[in-house]
């Protein structure tokens, strides 16, 4: 195990201690993922899932740097997560690992993909060689993200994000808890 | 965009895989293939630029596929999503 994976070990371990969960029991898939997130943490700056296809811009991939916003719903639900990295003890003890299907929403996964640009250069491709600025128009307005301020109604937690968390990292109040902080700053004078 | 192939000694279906170079079940997919001697062919998505990418999403949404890896698509027509040793076994016949 070279320095770096052995990082992301701890770092999941950890992980998964604090939140009553454990690993994949299988040792030789634990390894592939560890490289897995080790080979996107390279990539991207910050470990997105192995299992999904990261894009590189944070605000895109923030919903699948693992341990994913789809986890903890995903182990509540079907006992592991999307990738079945995280288990919970039952799946643990059992050895048999569940499908679990996804949870991230289709719009999303869709981001990685700029069908805007391939769709205009579909035509394009048979004519005439493509434009780098119709992609970079595109892209860009394929990319924005909406960010907002949400609070939990239970414990006041904070976050500034596309959508609340599922559940609350401080109190697990479930995501209905969440609601949104209209904030209005003016300036006078 | 071109797939890479790996020969088998059963050749009786079209198998095009749809992976992440990352993916464990993707990598299970592929040994599986190749355990069962079935030809394949197979393309890393996260390893693409973005022009092929935008072509992998073409081609697995046209056939009814979710974006979810790996997307094995067999003879062109039978889409399965994930690692189903199951339905690879019923469609190919293994």
């Amino acid at each position: 195990m070279t320095p770096a994976i052995e990082l992301i070990r701890k770092r999941v371990e950890a992980d998964a201690k604090s939140y009553g969960y454990y690993l994949t029991p299988q040792a030789d898939l634990l390894q592939m993922f560890f490289e897995g997130l080790e080979t996107n943490e390279t990539r991207y700056g910050y470990p997105v899932c192995p299992c999904r296809l990261g894009t590189g811009n944070l605000d895109l991939d923030r919903d699948i740097i693992c341990p994913c916003d789809y986890r903890d719903p995903d182990v509540a639900q079907y006992g592991a997560c999307y990738c079945r990295l995280y288990v919970n003890k039952a799946i643990y003890e059992s050895q048999n690992l569940p499908e679990v299907p996804e949870r991230r929403p289709a719009e999303k996964m869709a981001r990685a993909y700029d069908t805007s640009i391939h769709k205009q250069q579909m035509p394009i491709a048979t004519n005439t060689p493509s434009k780098p600025q119709t992609q970079t128009a595109a892209q860009e307005q394929n990319t924005e993200v909406k960010k907002k301020l949400w609070y939990c109604k239970q414990c006041g937690y904070v976050i500034y994000r596309e959508d609340p968390p599922y559940i609350c990292p401080i109190c697990k109040a479930k995501r209905e808890m969440f609601a949104e902080i209209d904030a209005k700053i003016e300036f006078n004078g | 965009m071109q797939l890479s192939k790996v020969s088998g000694n059963k050749n009786a279906h079209k198998v095009s895989l749809y992976t992440l170079s990352t993916c464990v079940w993707c990598k299970l997919t592929k040994q599986f293939l190749s355990d069962n001697s079935v030809t394949y062919e197979f393309i890393d998505v996260d390893l693409l630029d973005q022009n092929d990418k935008n072509q992998v999403h073409e081609i697995i949404t046209n056939k009814g596929g979710t974006l979810s890896y790996p997307t094995i698509i067999v003879d062109d027509k039978t889409v399965i999503t994930g690692f189903r040793k199951d339905q690879l076994k019923e469609v190919l016949g293994v």
